[in-house]
């Protein structure tokens, strides 16, 4: 199965809800393998959607996981209304966490969920308001060497 | 085996001031959970772990950890360092990851 | 390393299998933290992990790892069984610490990544 139109689809994402944590990007996962899609750029997707959804269910009340797939990308975004950042360059440091100490025992909020979402998009944008919320968007190309821009 | 040799053999970089690297390491301990830290590691050993804030000093210290090795080339902030320092507890660095330094700390410890 | 081999030397209790004990693992990741595993790992890796929770699963699906390994001989609960079998991920628990998992695999000859 190719990818011929553009494939789109949402999720909500329930904060706090850890044990349904991770269904959405198996979900998107499944759904990209289906599409024939290389391993190696299914599994970029699946970490960078799977690191997304993650923190909108460690740091926020709720939010939306949308994704968009056409013949050339994948692109996620992740819409949360949560208490924003307030200093993204931070934020985006290796180890640098503002998660409590009861989601570090759950093996998350190490200070790498954000350097992870980079290391896994060719393109990677956010944007947070405090009070407001955040908004990630990260896409990946299917053929790099054609689309690299 | 001391702190100091395992230093040595293992090439690592001491973090925090203060010295008390004559400290006996008499077994390991690898884990990125307090709770499994303070439920578990015993006396003397070495925590090698990612952990980074300043709550692993309060561990090491309640535990009687003989020091603590953060991997993958991790930095605790100077918080964390100085508390480590006031504490006695040594802090080092490795750019290797928990399994390496674990598997070679294991192998040295056996050996010895 | 062989699937056997890792069982073997971990003196592992086998939960769940999905794959043949000839099948090679060619890397481990050591950690109770899910973006350090999303972070470092490989594929083909095992996960060495204290986590003995549906996230640690989860995350190994989600990062193309096929064998996880629970220490200190903890009992996952059901939920976790359950999502092995679901997601194909072998499971296997071992009695030793994650210090001592990680110096047994390491003495057997694995290693945690490509030199």
């Amino acid at each position: 199965m190719g990818i011929k139109e553009t494939i789109e689809g949402s999720f909500h994402i329930i904060g706090g809800d850890f044990s349904r944590a991770g269904e959405a990007s198996t979900e998107i996962k499944t759904l990209l393998q289906s599409l024939g899609i290389s391993k190696e750029i299914v599994r970029r997707a699946a970490i960078a959607t799977f690191e997304a959804e993650m923190n909108i269910i460690i740091y926020t009340p709720a939010g939306i996981l949308r994704y968009e797939i056409t013949p050339e990308r994948i692109r996620i975004i992740a819409e949360d209304m949560g208490p924003g950042i307030e200093d993204i360059e931070l934020a985006m440091q290796e180890g640098y966490s503002t998660a409590p100490e009861w989601v570090r025992e759950l093996g998350w909020g190490s200070g790498m969920g954000l350097p992870n979402m980079k290391k896994n998009s060719d393109e990677f944008r956010i944007d947070s308001v405090v009070g407001e919320g955040t908004t990630v968007e990260m896409i990946i190309y299917l053929d790099k060497s054609e689309n690299k821009n | 085996m001391t702190l100091q040799e395992l230093k040595e053999k293992l090439s690592l970089n001491i973090l925090t001031e203060g010295g008390q690297l004559d400290r006996q390491v008499t077994g390991g301990y690898v884990s990125d959970l307090l709770s499994d830290v303070m439920a578990n590691a015993k006396e003397g050993d070495v925590w090698i772990t990612l952990q980074t804030h300043l709550n692993i000093v309060a561990v090491a210290s309640l535990k009687g950890i003989s020091g603590i090795i953060i991997v993958n080339g991790r930095r605790p902030d100077d918080e964390t360092l100085r508390k480590a320092s006031e504490e006695g507890i040594p802090i080092l660095g490795t750019d290797e990851t928990a399994f390496e330094i674990s598997g070679r700390i294991y192998k040295i410890l056996n050996d010895a | 390393m062989r699937l056997e081999k890792i069982i073997q030397s971990l003196d592992a209790v086998v939960i769940t299998k999905f794959m043949a004990d000839s099948e090679e693992i060619d890397w481990a990741c050591a950690t109770d933290l899910m973006s350090e595993v999303l972070y470092y790992s490989r594929d083909s890796s095992v996960l060495i992990t204290g986590l003995t929770k549906q996230q640690a699963i989860r995350t190994a699906d989600i990062a193309d790892i096929r064998v996880v390994v629970f220490t200190r001989g903890k009992e996952p609960d059901t939920s976790t069984v359950e999502l092995a079998n679901d997601k194909k991920v072998t499971l296997l628990i071992t009695p030793y610490s994650m210090f001592t998992a990680c110096g047994r695999l390491y003495e057997a000859g694995l290693r945690c990544c490509p030199e």
